[in-house]
Order: structure tokens, then C-alpha cells, then sequence
């Protein structure tokens, strides 16, 4: 698994950062950035999709690769 | 005697300073989602009022076609071009782009995970000495002497100014926000921040120090200082958007935990819970409702809008709309998936929201650590403020 982020869709809300902090950065203008090349450690599969879920932007997004 | 006169019908003739759509406006949604999910009046000029998590959202990312030049739910008094003081408002709150951009650009960093980190120890050592001073009286009004004592000093100490403001600062911004249907109070809270705020960028030309207001001075865009009257503006927001509306969320929890003991003891017994508890009473009471202004005539799902008329960004009801939440209508501590949009959608989102979660989850944090059981008093009163900010003025609570 793999997440992504649309950075012309994120708003800065911060909640990717909050729930899977080791997936995701975000800066001091509250844009968020996944870490490395986003791939999702089996073990955080579930705080990936969580932070899909609680995107209000719909930034957030995971692929199966 | 009502503030305002009986509401005829929701869907064509909503007043959200109705006493009844302060104190519970929830029944008054879902009606209106059920049959006309855009309501319309026309008391205070022709204003629309979307009711539903799809179009609050597109309507707030359509910044073509809606525009911030005026984000008041109770539109103030026309002013003659000439005496308008703040051209460009409140920015970045009250401005489009390109203005918005740089605007909030300059102002986020104050409020990134890291600055707000940095104000976390503060924020507890004031919760836990405000719950010490009335912990042994064994009651306390939560939203009076709790939740309206917080917001303000963290924004004080942000902001540079002194704490000892405290009570002014407050009913400045409550003037503004809570009675914006009384020119008189509207102008004394108003001009009582802005003048204030005023003398306080004078004085830090010469003596700058480590706060917002002095960075605002001395910032450069473009190789040139930042307009007077946009400093005051960026320094007057900070104050309004940053008080009523966290204390509004802090009451608002409060009320819910004083009147559902099952999720109050919850809470307490797993205090794990608190990170998504505190979305989710975010959520379930968004104390904000913010406004735009229609650019060009737009027909919006058969709505016929025209250029000016006002539309009410309604994020307290989209965040209880069935259609995005499973259920809706319940506070359900634990929620997995929370989309909500309590502090907006769009480019517009809330710029100190990272700061109002932490002052939420450390004012809750602090008070049941002390206070673990309370109720509502027995004979008191629960007074709400609602339009554009709603929240509990008044909470007594017991606790033994």
C-alpha cells in the first residue's frame, strides 16, 4: 500500500499528520507531504486508510502498489 | 420579549438569532434537508443558508463565484466608502486571492503543530489553576469561569498584549460577534480592538518583541512593509476569530459531558479516547457559521442567487448532515472516519485550528482530571449565543 497526496487539494487541517504521523509531515504553512516514497508499513495499513477517511479535503488517497 | 419576530416558515424565512435555532437548531436542519436543503430569507437583505455537507463544501471551494469581502452572518451597517477605516477588512479571512495568499501566508506559521506545541505547557498550567480556583466550591459556572477564561490569554500572549485584557478583550469580541444585530455594541467592540490594536503596532515600530503584532510591523512583502491598516486588520482577527469561537467549542463539550454521563465517564475511564472525542465534539457542536458574498448572478441548484446577496456557510449543519455521517445526530467518542468541517473547507480553512484542537483537548483534559463527575445545576439556567458563533455564556455546573 501506498499513500498519496493531492498538494493543489490540501487545505492544511493537519488530520493525516495527527492520526499517522510516521506516513505524513506537514510544514509550517500546514501543507502535508507523505514521508519517502509513501509506502505503507503492513502494521500502519489501517492508520493509512484512517487518514483517508478523516481527510476533509479528500487530499488523501492510497493505492495498492 | 423574542429577539426577533416569529419565524414564518425555515425554508423562506430563517433568522438564525431565533431563539429557538440558538438554543437547539439541530431539529430545525434535518427538516430542512428533508424538504429545502437551500433555505432563503430575507430578513437583513436576501440571504441563502445551504444546510448540507455537499453544498456548504462546494459552495465554500467556489471562491470564483463567492466571494469573502463580507463573511458576517448579520450583515453590519452600510458605511459610506469614505469612512471605512479597513479597506480590506479582516484579512485574510475577508479577502479573496491574490490578497488572501500572502496575507495568510505570513500568518500561519504562528499557528503551525510546532508553534502550537510550544503553547501546550501554558495552556495546561492556566486550565489546571483555573479548575483549582473553584474546585473546592464544588460548582462552577464551565463557561464563565472556565471555558471564557482560556482562549483569550493564550491569543493575549500570541499577540503580545497583556493578560490583564483579558475581561476587555472579551467583551469587545463579544460585542462584535454575540450582539452583531446592535450597531451600538458592534461599534464599541469593534473600535475598541481596532483602536487598541492600533496603538499597540505604534508602539512596536520602535520596540518590537517576539510576538505577532511586532512581526506584522516589521514584516516585508515584496521588499515593502505590509499596509497599516492590513496589520490592524491581521492583529483584529487574530483577537475576534480566536476567542469566542474556542471558548464556544470548550462550553459546548462541557454541556455535552455535563448532560451524558455515559460518555463523561467514558472519557474519563479511557482517556485514549480523547483524540478522536474531541473531533468529534468539534463536529457535533461546530461552534462557527461564516457567510459569503454571491459575485455574479448564479442559479445554485434552483436557487436564483444575484450579484450581493449573502450565503451562509453553514459547517455547524453540514457536520450533522446523514448523508456524510453515519449517525448523524449522536456524539459517538470513538468515530473512525470524521470528515468534518468545523473549521471550514477550502482555502479559507480555519488558519488557528491546530491551536483550538490543543486548547480543547488540554481544557477537557485538566477539567476531568479534576472535576470526573458533574452535572447541570439543579434550577440553573443554560444560556447559548448563536448567529455566527454558538456556544454556552452561561453553564452551571455542580460537582459534589
Amino acid at each position: 500500500m501506498r499513500v498519496e497526496i493531492d498538494a493543489a487539494k490540501c487545505q492544511g487541517h493537519a488530520r493525516c499528520h495527527a492520526i499517522a504521523p510516521a506516513l505524513f509531515d506537514v510544514d509550517d504553512y500546514g501543507q502535508s507531504s507523505v514521508r519517502g516514497d509513501g509506502t505503507v508499513p503492513v502494521d500502519m495499513e489501517a492508520a493509512a486508510l484512517l487518514a483517508v477517511a478523516n481527510c476533509p479535503e479528500f487530499a488523501v488517497s492510497v493505492t495498492d502498489d | 420579549m423574542p429577539r426577533t419576530p416569529p419565524v414564518s416558515d425555515w425554508a423562506t424565512d430563517f433568522d438564525v438569532l431565533d431563539d429557538s435555532y440558538v438554543k437547539d437548531p439541530f431539529p430545525i436542519w434535518d427538516d430542512l434537508r428533508s424538504r429545502c436543503p437551500v433555505a432563503s430569507t430575507q430578513r437583513r437583505g436576501q440571504t441563502w443558508m445551504p444546510v448540507t455537507y455537499e453544498d456548504v463544501t462546494a459552495i465554500a471551494h467556489d471562491v470564483a463565484a463567492f466571494s469573502s469581502i463580507d463573511t458576517a452572518v448579520i450583515p453590519g451597517e452600510d458605511i459610506p466608502e469614505e469612512e471605512v477605516l479597513l479597506p480590506y477588512g479582516f484579512p485574510p479571512i475577508s479577502v479573496d486571492p491574490p490578497i488572501h495568499t500572502w496575507t495568510r501566508r505570513l500568518m500561519l506559521p504562528w499557528f503551525s503543530h510546532a508553534k502550537v506545541d510550544s503553547y501546550e505547557p501554558m495552556t495546561r498550567a492556566l486550565c489546571a489553576s483555573l479548575v483549582e480556583g473553584f474546585l473546592a466550591s464544588g460548582r462552577a459556572d464551565a463557561a464563565a469561569d472556565y471555558a471564557q477564561q482560556i482562549p483569550v490569554r493564550i491569543i493575549a500572549s500570541i499577540l503580545g498584549v497583556p493578560e490583564e485584557m483579558s475581561e476587555t478583550f472579551t467583551g469587545w469580541v463579544r460585542d462584535v460577534l454575540e450582539f452583531a444585530d446592535d450597531p451600538e455594541r458592534v461599534q464599541r467592540g469593534s473600535f475598541g480592538i481596532g483602536y487598541y490594536v492600533f496603538d499597540e503596532m505604534n508602539a512596536r515600530r520602535e520596540n518590537p518583541g517576539e510576538d505577532l503584532l511586532s512581526f506584522l510591523v516589521h514584516a516585508e512583502v515584496d521588499g515593502k512593509p505590509i499596509e497599516d491598516t492590513i496589520v490592524v486588520g491581521m492583529a483584529m482577527l487574530t483577537m475576534i476569530a480566536g476567542i469566542d469561537t474556542t471558548w464556544s467549542a470548550i462550553g459546548s463539550s462541557l454541556w455535552h459531558l455535563a448532560t451524558h454521563d455515559d460518555d463523561r465517564r467514558r472519557l474519563v475511564a479511557e482517556p485514549e479516547l480523547m483524540v478522536t472525542a474531541v473531533e468529534e465534539l468539534l463536529r457535533a457542536y461546530s461552534p462557527v457559521t461564516m457567510a459569503r458574498v454571491v459575485k455574479e448572478d448564479i442559479e445554485y441548484k434552483g436557487c436564483p442567487m444575484r450579484a450581493g446577496d449573502k450565503v451562509l456557510m453553514n459547517y455547524p449543519a453540514a457536520n450533522r448532515d446523514p448523508l456524510a455521517f453515519e449517525r448523524a445526530d449522536e456524539v459517538v467518542l470513538d468515530r473512525a472516519a470524521n470528515r468534518h468541517v468545523a473549521f471550514g473547507s477550502g482555502i479559507h480553512r480555519c488558519a488557528g485550528s491546530n491551536l483550538a484542537r490543543m486548547e480543547l483537548r488540554v481544557a477537557l483534559e485538566e477539567w476531568l482530571a479534576r472535576i470526573p463527575e458533574f452535572h447541570l445545576e439543579e434550577g440553573g439556567e443554560v444560556a447559548w449565543a448563536g448567529g455566527q458563533v454558538r456556544g454556552p455564556r452561561e453553564l452551571p455546573v455542580v460537582f459534589r
